[in-house]
Formats: C-alpha cells, structure tokens, sequence
C-alpha cells in the first residue's frame, strides 16, 4: 500500500492505533520528511524507482529488505549524500517544509537538519572523543567552549556513553571498542541538534552485545528526533520500529521499489501485498 | 570412509571421491621432493637478485664514504673554497646555497602541488584526469630540459645567473612529485570520513581541510621530505641557472653555489686537493639524502602510529 499524494501521514494517536499512513489526518506536519516518487540513477542504471515514502515525526521508520534493493540509496537521498556519489535523483524530498533538491537550496544546510550514522563507526581518527562529537558544530564555526561542552555532554548522554568517557574526553577516539565508536558517532550526529537521523544498518558491523545496546539507544532516541533506519535484519525492525517501509527487486530484477509501507505490526502479522508476505515470512530475500 | 578402488578396476565398488582422493594424494607425494627442490631454486635466486640489486647501492655509500670521509674536518664545512692549489679550502658556500635554492624551490613547489593535488581529489572529470596526465609527463622530462627552460624564462630576461632561477627549475622538478605524493596520501584516506564530515553539514573545503588534509598527513609530509631529497641532488637543472659561485653568497637573485655544482667543477678540475673536496662533499650530501629520508620514514611511522 503506497501513499498518495494527498494523504498525509496521520498517527499523531500513535502506532498502536493502527490506523495506516493512508488515512488522512491533521496536516504534514506529522511528517518529518516525506518523499514523492523518488528514483534515484546511476549513469544508465536505475537503482531504486517511484518512492512514495514518509519517515513519521518522532518515530522509527525501519526500511528492510534484501540488498541491493535500494534501501541505503533512498536513505542517502534525504540528506543530499547523492551529490558526492554521482546518483542522479528525480521526485521530490521534502524536510519539513524545506525542499531539498530545490535549486537554491543549499545542502549543508539540508545536512544540518538531518544527521546520518554510518555502517561502519568512523570517528575521526586524528581527533580526541570530545573534539569528535563537537566536530560538527566546531568546524561550523560555534567557537565558544561552554556551548561546546554543553553539547558534548548532551549528546554523550543521548548515546549512553557520558559515564563512559567522561574522564577521558581527551583521549583519542580510536581507542573506544567498535560499539562505542558507534555510540561516539551517533552523539557526533546528534550533538548539533537535529530534526532527523538516519541510520544505515548501524548495527551490521558490531556484535550482538553492542547491537542491543544500540537498538536499547534507538528506542529512547526517538522521542527527540525522527529516525529512519535501514536494516537487513527483520527481527531489529520488529524491534525497535514503529514503521516499516519493505524495499524488494522489481519485475524486471534490477531496479528497486517500495512494494509496502505501514505500522510494523501490521507489515508483519498482516501485509496486504503477496511480496511482503512472502519476504517477511522468510520465503524470498 | 573411503573404499580404495585400484585405478583400472571395472566399476564394481565405485567410490569415484576416495579415487580422486587417492590420485591426489599419490601425485602429491611423488612430486614432492621436486617441488621443494624448486621452491629453494626460486628462493635463492630471488636472493641473488636482491643481492645483485643492492650492490650498487652499497657499493656506492662505501666508496664515497672511503673517498670522502677524511675530507671531513670543521673546516671544510665552514670555509669557502681556496684558489687552487691553496690547501684549507671547504664548501660552506655549497651547503648554504643549496639549502636557499633548495628551500625556496620547496615553498614554490609544495604548496602548488598540495592545491592541484586536492584540485585533483575535489573534482572528478576531464580537467582532472588532464591534470593528472600532465604530471605523470612532467615526471619524465629530463631534467637538463627544465634546466634550459629555466635558462629560457628567467637567465635571458634577467640577464643573469640567479639561485632564483635555479630555484624555479627545481620546482618545476619537484611539483609532479608533490602533486602525485600528495593526491596519494590525500586518497589514502577512507572515504567514510569524507561523508561523516559532509553528513555534519560541514562545507566541503573545510571538510578537506580539517578531515581529509589530517588524515593525510603522514602521507603529505613523507611525500613531500622525498621530493625534497630528489631536490637537493639534480644537478642539470642548476648547471645553466645558478652557474656556481666560489663566494660566499646568500642573496638568490645573485649567482651561488650549490652541492651539486661544486662537486661537479671540483671533481673535473685538475688539482687532487679539488678532487678531495668534490669527494666530501659527495659524501655530505648522500648523508644529506640519506637523513632527509630517514627523517620522513621517522615522521611518517610515528604520525601514523598516533593517528591509529
């Protein structure tokens, strides 16, 4: 089931109510970003087609399926990620009421709005665990030390890492396990405060340890920030996710498309589409 | 288990995996003794041929070190050349004249290099890859070639012999070295912390700046103490630009002497006292290379290891 144009997304009741992202509610503003038949190319290849899709404000939308079905790449379109890796894109990305691909906007100021965490950690390596969560705000210009050290504080606490590190904020960041670089990387992102944060598979590269720790960090993340999160494993979505969007090859078994989006437990107890079906129950994928 | 069939039976208890099995296995073990022999042939005339390889190289620093060694004395570093014949003489003029042309041949080339350098990891397309061809030319062009280029646009127009000019050749020697040491260590940098900076909303240039040109360092200053170690040896670039001096002269736009010229006038000249000094300061300037490169491995390993 895909969404039209006029509807809007409308469970400012909540996911447990159950009523789908069709149903027409109170005006956009429920959702955080929403995107219109977003295709996005490579050279003569088109990865992923026709994306109707919208991340609900203030909670986990989980975008699976099977790789190479255009998940990361319809989440690198929100925050303009595209630019670098020469992906043409088509359709339109709304950020609240911001367009993203309008010509004259400008995409760092998309990317302030919207953070990314990476699959694998990648803190900066010349640089201490403070120095690398204010890196944002720092190499923006902020240079006053009690804005920085608030922020560091705050986002180190939002990452459950601040009881951590708290004694050595000076020591390089490379030296913290593959978890909690994931945890710095995520207070990084968050530290300049923004609307919404997208996570590509953050877990993928962790133990299951780690991985509990951060899914335990996604569900408390939300009630501040709009999260979007591409995972190949189901069972995370059922998890930590209020949506699910499912992602699977088309037709023709080279491009991509959103074959359902609604509340995870509809998509996977009830899915209205056969594909669904069929993937969430572990027949295909 | 396997049922060992004797190759040639007729199918009665056909185990075709235990057949190819045992047919591996026996082959193996016959062939054995041979195949170490030849892993030892192999080993050992890779030996030779490092040996072989590095003869000259050894045989080179023993030489000069033979040669030049007794040269050595406080005076010889700190005096300027005798006339002829007049014993006392040294190459302190030498050593001050190629470290100005050398180093300002340094300012010139390195900062160009390390810009076309991130011109070249900024933007992918025709311009770059033209860019990049161009370098990987210059690298080839003899370098009594950019010596008499140099002659062309700064000697003639001058009027003069100048350590500026002689400087101006080096650069033009030194820069597609620059450009590509740098662009590789700039590369060298994994391309997930170039998108965890955009991600932050951070401008590209300052992106490049604080994340890329950082991570790269170890790799920047180690290319770059290279090239200036090629530098500080090329003699043809400075033969018609600098032409030599026996004074003592720090002013670049003034003719000056340089290590490289003075081994080159001292070794040709009839006198055995000049062909001592050509010889120390032969031997100053490898133990010059050698400390330069020493230096940049240094820099470069410990640069690293703090970085990781």
């Amino acid at each position: 089931m895909t969404i039209d144009d006029n509807a809007s997304v409308g469970p400012a009741s909540g996911p447990d109510t159950g009523g789908g992202p069709g149903a027409s509610g109170p005006g956009s503003s429920t959702a955080a970003v929403s995107l219109r038949e977003v295709s996005v190319t490579f050279g003569s290849h088109r990865v992923v087609r026709d994306v109707d899709l919208d991340l609900v404000r203030n909670r986990v939308t989980a975008l699976v399926g099977p790789s190479g079905c255009g998940k990361t790449t319809i989440l690198r379109t929100v925050n303009r990620l595209h630019d670098d890796t020469g992906g043409k894109v088509t359709g339109r990305v709304l950020v609240g009421d911001l367009d993203v691909y309008a010509r004259d906007t400008q995409p760092e100021l998309v990317r302030s709005r919207v953070g990314m965490v990476f699959q694998r950690p990648n803190p900066f390596p010349t640089m201490s665990i403070f120095d690398n969560v204010v890196a944002g705000l720092r190499l923006n210009g902020v240079r006053s030390k009690s804005v920085l050290q608030e922020a560091a504080e705050s986002a180190l606490h939002h990452a459950a890492l601040w009881d951590l590190v708290k004694d050595r904020l000076h020591s390089p960041a490379v030296k913290l396990s593959g978890g909690q670089q994931q945890r710095l990387c995520i207070a990084r992102a968050l530290a300049v405060e923004p609307e919404v944060l997208l996570m590509d598979e953050p877990c993928s590269a962790l133990d299951p340890i780690a991985t509990a720790k951060i899914e335990e960090l996604i569900a408390h993340l939300a009630t501040d920030v709009t999260i979007g999160l591409v995972t190949h494993n189901m069972f995370q979505a059922t998890r930590v996710s209020d949506y699910t969007a499912v992602f699977l090859l088309g037709e023709d078994r080279a491009t991509g498309e959103l074959v359902e989006y609604g509340p995870t437990p509809v998509i996977f107890d009830a899915p209205s589409d056969p594909r669904t079906r069929a993937y969430v129950s572990g027949e295909v994928g | 288990m396997s049922i060992a069939v004797l190759p040639g039976d007729p199918g009665e208890l056909t185990d075709p995996i235990g057949t190819r099995r045992e047919l591996v296995r026996n082959s193996a073990r016959r062939s054995l003794a041979r195949r170490r022999l030849l892993g030892r042939i192999a080993i050992g005339l890779c030996v030779a041929a490092t040996a072989v390889s590095l003869t000259p190289l050894v045989a080179l620093a023993a030489y000069t070190t033979g040669r030049g060694l007794h040269a050595l004395s406080w005076g010889f570093l700190t005096h300027i050349p005798t006339p002829p014949g007049i014993p006392g003489g040294g190459i302190s003029n030498a050593i001050v004249g190629s470290v100005v042309i050398v180093g300002l041949a340094s300012a010139m080339a390195i900062p160009v290099g390390i810009m076309a350098a991130l011109f070249l990891i900024e933007r992918r397309g025709r311009t770059a890859n033209g860019l990049r061809f161009a370098a990987d030319v210059l690298t080839g062009v003899p370098s009594i070639a950019i010596g008499i280029f140099a002659y062309a646009v700064f000697v003639e127009p001058l009027g003069h012999f100048s350590g500026l000019a002689g400087s101006f050749a080096l650069a033009v020697l030194m820069s597609p070295i620059v450009i590509r040491a740098s662009e590789a260590a700039m590369q060298s940098v994994p391309r997930d912390l170039w998108e965890a900076g955009l991600a932050l909303g951070i401008r590209r240039s300052r992106v490049v700046r604080s994340v890329v040109l950082r991570g790269a360092l170890p790799g920047l200053v180690t290319g770059n103490l290279l090239a200036v170690a090629r530098a500080v040896g090329e003699t043809a670039p400075l033969l018609f630009t600098v032409l030599g001096s026996q004074l003592f002269e720090t002013n670049p736009l003034q003719p000056m002497a340089a290590m490289p010229l003075a081994i080159y006038s001292d070794s040709t000249a009839a006198f055995p006292a000049a062909q001592q000094i050509a010889w120390g300061a032969a031997f100053v300037l490898l133990v010059l290379v050698l400390v330069l490169s020493v230096v940049a491995r240094l820099v470069s390993s410990r640069l690293n290891r703090q970085a990781h």
